[in-house]
């Protein structure tokens, strides 16, 4: 029979590749199955005992051999125990379940930032060196890599299987999530949150190489232009260098080193400037007015896309200095007042 | 275990305690399987309770994306809420608790069974009901001409110019903090539509009670449905009390 | 006798038994008089026939489902077509079957016979409260053949506000509608509970049945209202296109995931707790022993419906939450899984030193124990914040939640269906073939979801239309598994219709109960009592029981 044969390869496929378990990729993989086998063995235990408890008793005191029953109103010891102990592994549980969660999802301060722009039904992967990537990801093992995700329609979720680590895309937010790959190799990467149509081929592989390995395919996928630097070039051409020169008697406040330090707000507040707050100023300026300057920056919601925000992003992050951006200014656009409506631009 | 409240009453047919215990409030409104007045009454009430109740959170979820919002996009609220009419809101909080003053007056005319004077508040009640809703669709409409209702046709420019639209008193905010006017305007009418409906349902419920007062079926002692229908009408009125400061009165302190 | 030693079983003389001439059933006659009637015995029968209906259609979908994931490739049907059949078994399996399974017809049926009253508080609102849970099930029938709607039972914004093109705001009004049948149900309920009681009724003498069903009820009116707005500003977004939800427009889509949650959570235990009261009231019976701490057992589902309002942030642990509140949520959880374990070792210790027979509704409520505490124990790995990460939206939670729903819930409705069997209807099922399709039932349900676990933490996301290749042998035996569970589901529908007009004649207590619904006839009269009982004992007072029938008997003879 054709279809056996079928399923035949497919057994022997499953038992030699993922019998019950997924391979272990990353660093977080182990302390993942370890509280996996942790909860294994408390549900077989749990499990064992109720059935222990209903089969020996079903056996000793079935109605043949124990024919009256004896009134029992019941016995706050054995309901203290029955409460504690579940009580106390529960707690354990849920300490060490909180320890893991901490560990994903804060990631460590060396590690590389890839993004993630997911959209029905693709992945978008955007290097630090101007590579992209659809369904598919690359990455070198031994290092710490941060995805910094958005999504730009509706929800979906970033799901490793084999690197144990999952995170939902949101719109209009930045999440993040981060992994150490161990092993060269190509393993799963799904979309896990339902979002339509073609849900199910949201998938991609996101292959682990050796540095060296990694090292070439980057020089080999280059599109010539790195994210910084696509980044600088939308700067440029949406008109930010116009107001955002670094002088100190402009309208608008210096950008350089911006990334990382604390903004004194007009209302204020602090606030840190990370990946999500230059995103949300450049695109709901009016709530986020630094102290000292005018409410006059223009929203540009709708004109540039989440793959420009990035780049963008990624441009103020290695911002040092003002230099670049008043040599633009005195050569090209040194007559142009505040940008009128600038169309969208495609990175 | 608490078994002290033990009630070691003699078994007894229904009909025989009905007659020896409770003849002198034996109504024909009487169901069937209520073994007393009193328990009717009781299950009756406390049944509107809990409908309250499920009011209370049903309003909570709108409660809970107002007061979210309207921390997030201080800004935009502020001014949006400005352009709502104080006057014309002040008055119809007066109104529904006059309204709710002539509920009060019908509950008692019917425990003490006065008819007429049930009628009367009844009618006085939905009088007062019908202006709530007259004034609260003059409010609509200003809305509506402002093109202050959320949709394809909401406009923004009166918040960011409120000079050029003849408004002196208000300062422009930004387009970007305007849009999410379109987020107050669309909470606004959601609230105020969710309470204009229960309003409508009470006021058809009013004139189903006025024409059932006038047959004469609450003045033999029989008040439960006056009295249940006077719980939801004080509650609507008090669901109007939380939205008239959190809508039209946002701004009108002075915050600094 | 053997027959005597093996089963409680005390069915009266069949030569010369027959049902009782005046019933609930026989009171009246035609169809007006059932679909204007006001008894709660009658608008349970009407409950049981339409969710049966609508469980049926919602099992044809899973079938279905099943079917098409027999391989990897999206064969059978198209993408489209696929998240439309999972999105109606959700909808319908969820909310016109789960939530009003237990209590829209056992507890309609017993609460008030239980109580020792004529009716619930409210005949009216029980009979409005079916009409409107038939209005809600019209209304997903016309989504349905309208085209089906494709937003999973979630309705996840902003793709069910602005990504899809179908029936969305139908399906949502038919939820809304149905929503409130369950609103006036737990209604009705609470006020039955705390004003119709008999005389000598105190709140400690009810049986465990009406406790959870209390605290079901109040899950049922605090959380459906949530869910009734959360799911009419999805209409209103779709309708008028502005955005509370929508993040273009400012909005948030996780508010919408919170107060989707906040009832969606509590759901889950709405539809378990009614099931928990069954199993109390069937262990009791066939262990012949009242329920081992009856005091913890009452409290506990008390806890679990208090408890059940403050964990709904569990479902959104990898959505980007702020990792401290997720910590909170995640301790909540843990806690609320404590008077589930309590529940369970009590019903286990209440068979210790019983006199144990094992007739079908005891098959299937050691059925509900077994895989309600696989059920409940899974559910520990999801509250664990860092395993959530792994197992969260694959077929784990699938499975999970049918171990919960499918093989607790289920298995304890069917236990209760059978159980109260001879009250209902005054006959009795076929024994034997009953056993064979509970252990049918059982085999099948391991079968279809034990491979999900794995298939789970191997990592095959849920709602996949197609699946990588080496998740198939996994796959395989999940459908093949759920073909022996159908046929474990069309037994009993098959066999209790017949038992209609030929089972035994039952008599009024044939499992020797304690509970005041055995004490009447069977079926019971229009108003259950000729006068109403005054009760002067406990529950599961078994020597009290035994006492009566010896009057009984003395004063016969």
């Amino acid at each position: 029979m054709g279809i056996s044969e079928v399923l035949w390869q497919y057994l022997v496929k499953w038992l030699t590749n993922s019998a019950l378990f997924p391979r272990e990729a990353s660093t977080i993989a182990p302390y993942m199955d370890a509280l996996y086998f942790f909860l294994i063995g408390v549900t077989v235990v749990g499990l064992v005992l109720v059935l222990l408890l209903i089969g020996g008793f079903s056996f000793r005191y079935r109605k043949a051999v124990h024919p009256v029953a004896e009134q029992i109103e019941g016995s706050t010891l054995l309901e203290a125990i029955w409460t504690i102990i579940p009580l106390g592994i529960f707690l354990v549980t849920f300490v060490w379940g909180a320890l893991l969660y901490f560990r994903i999802y804060t990631p460590p301060v060396n590690s590389m930032n890839i993004y993630i722009v997911g959209k029905q039904w693709m992945w978008k992967a955007e290097h630090p060196g101007g590579q992209h990537e659809i369904n598919e990801l690359h990455v070198p093992i031994g290092q710490p890599i941060q995805l910094t995700m958005i999504s730009q329609d509706v929800f979906h979720s970033y799901s490793l299987p084999e690197f144990r680590v999952k995170r939902e895309v949101i719109p209009g937010r930045y999440t993040t999530v981060w992994f150490q790959a161990t092993t060269p190799g190509t393993y799963h990467l799904f979309c896990t949150q339902y979002c339509g149509t073609d849900h199910s081929k949201m998938v991609g592989e996101i292959t682990a190489m050796l540095p060296e390995d990694y090292k070439k395919w980057t020089e080999l996928s280059t599109s010539g232009m790195s994210l910084a630097q696509n980044g600088e070039r939308i700067f440029a051409s949406m008109g930010c260098n116009a107001c955002h020169t670094g002088n100190a008697s402009n309208r608008a406040p210096s950008l350089a080193g911006l990334y990382g330090s604390k903004v004194q707000m007009a209302n204020g507040s602090i606030q840190l400037a990370d990946a999500a707050y230059i995103r949300d100023v450049i695109l709901n300026p009016s709530q986020h007015v630094p102290a000292g300057y005018a409410p006059i920056m223009p929203t540009y919601k709708g004109q540039i896309s989440e793959d420009g925000l990035i780049a963008l992003v990624e441009y103020l992050k290695q911002l040092n200095t003002n230099y670049r951006i008043q040599q633009t200014q005195t050569t090209s656009v040194s007559d142009q007042a505040a940008p009128t409506t600038p169309g969208m631009v495609k990175p | 275990m608490d078994n002290s409240i033990v009630t070691t009453e003699p078994l007894m047919p229904r009909e025989t305690a009905v007659h020896e215990e409770h003849e002198h409030v034996f109504i024909p409104q009487h169901r069937h399987h209520f073994e007393t007045e009193e328990q009717q009454r009781e299950a009756g009430s406390f049944g509107m309770w809990l409908f309250l109740l499920t009011e209370i959170m049903f309003f909570g979820g709108l409660f809970f994306a107002y007061l979210l919002y309207r921390n997030w996009y201080y800004d935009a609220f502020v001014p949006a809420s400005n352009f709502l009419s104080v006057t014309l809101g002040g008055t119809n909080t007066a109104i529904l608790i006059t309204s709710g003053f002539f509920m009060a007056l019908a509950v008692w005319a019917a425990e003490v069974r006065k008819k007429q004077f049930l009628v009367i508040a009844l009618i006085l009640t939905t009088l007062f009901g019908l202006a709530f809703i007259s004034i609260k669709y003059v409010e609509w409409h200003d809305e509506w001409v402002h093109r202050h209702v959320p949709g394809a046709s909401f406009d923004i420019s009166e918040f960011v110019s409120p000079k050029a639209h003849g408004i002196t008193d208000q300062k422009p905010i930004s387009p970007d903090m305007a849009e999410h006017c379109q987020i107050f305007f669309f909470l606004y009418f959601a609230m105020t539509g969710m309470h204009a409906l229960h309003m409508i349902i009470g006021i058809g419920l009013l004139v189903w009670l006025i024409l059932r007062a006038q047959r004469g079926d609450f003045s033999a002692g029989y008040v439960a449905p006056i009295e249940n229908f006077g719980l939801y009408w004080h509650f609507v009125d008090i669901v109007w009390l939380f939205l008239f400061p959190l809508l039209y009165l946002i701004n009108r302190h002075p915050l600094k | 006798m053997s027959a005597t030693s093996t089963t409680i079983l005390n069915l009266p003389d069949q030569t010369t038994a027959a049902i009782p001439k005046k019933n609930y059933i026989s009171s009246e006659h035609g169809l007006l008089s059932w679909l204007l009637t006001g008894d709660h015995k009658r608008i349970a029968m009407l409950y049981l026939i339409s969710i049966t209906f609508f469980f049926f259609i919602g099992g044809a979908f899973a079938g279905l489902i099943r079917l098409e994931l027999l391989t990897p490739q999206p064969d059978l049907v198209a993408s489209d077509t696929y998240n439309k059949f999972f999105t109606m078994h959700g909808i319908i399996m969820v909310f016109l079957f789960l939530v009003p399974s237990v209590p829209a017809t056992l507890g309609n049926f017993l609460i008030p016979i239980m109580l020792g009253a004529r009716d619930l508080a409210f005949p009216k609102i029980n009979l409005l409260s079916w009409y409107l849970y038939l209005a809600g099930g019209t209304l997903t029938l016309a989504a349905l053949v309208l085209g089906g709607v494709d937003t999973g039972w979630t309705f996840t914004t902003p793709l069910s506000t602005h990504y899809l093109n179908t029936h969305v705001v139908t399906t949502a009004s038919a939820i809304f509608v149905a929503g409130f049948s369950s609103i006036f149900t737990g209604l009705n309920f609470i006020v039955t509970i705390h004003r119709m009681r008999c005389p000598g009724m105190t709140w400690f003498r009810m049986p465990l049945f009406v406790w959870s069903h209390y605290a079901a009820s109040i899950l049922m009116v605090l959380g459906t209202p949530v869910l009734a707005i959360s799911l009419t500003l999805v209409g209103l977004e779709r309708l008028v296109g502005i955005g509370v939800f929508d993040p273009t427009k400012g909005g948030d889509p996780l508010l919408f995931q919170h107060l989707f949650w906040f009832y969606s959570h509590p759901a889950v235990y709405i539809m378990i707790l009614p099931g928990m009261g069954v199993i109390s009231e069937v262990v009791s019976t066939f262990s012949r022993k009242r329920v081992f701490g009856y005091t913890a057992v009452a409290f506990s589902s008390v806890a679990i419906a208090l408890f059940g309002f403050f964990v709904w942030e569990h479902h959104m642990f990898i959505m980007g939450v702020s990792n401290y509140s997720a910590l909170v949520f995640s301790l909540l959880s843990m806690l609320v899984a404590v008077p589930s374990a309590i529940k369970i070792f009590n019903w286990s210790f209440t068979l210790q030193k019983g006199s144990i027979t094992f007739e079908t509704p005891m098959l299937y409520a050691f059925g509900f124990m077994g895989l309600f505490t696989i059920g409940g124990l899974t559910g520990i790995f999801l509250a664990a914040l860092g395993m959530d990460i792994q197992l969260t939206e694959t077929y784990f939670i699938v499975a999970h939640f049918h171990f919960v729903m499918v093989g607790g819930m289920l298995m304890a409705f069917l236990s209760g269906v059978h159980f109260w069997w001879p009250k209902m209807t005054g006959r009795m099922y076929p024994e034997s073939l009953s056993k064979l399709a509970a252990v049918v039932t059982f085999i099948g349900f391991i079968l279809t979801f034990m491979p999900q676990f794995i298939v789970g933490y191997l990592g095959m996301p849920r709602r996949y239309h197609a699946y990588p290749p080496e998740y198939q042998v996994l796959n395989v035996l999940s459908t093949a598994g759920a073909t022996v569970l159908g046929v474990g589901y069309m037994l009993p529908i098959l066999y209790l219709a017949w038992s209609l007009k030929y089972g035994a004649i039952a008599g009024n207590n044939p499992w020797q109960a304690t509970g005041l619904e055995w004490q009447i006839q069977s079926p019971p009269l229009t108003e259950n009592f000729t006068e109403i009982p005054v009760m002067d004992h406990e529950a599961y007072d078994y020597e009290w029981l035994e006492h009566k029938t010896q009057n009984e008997v003395t004063t016969v003879g």
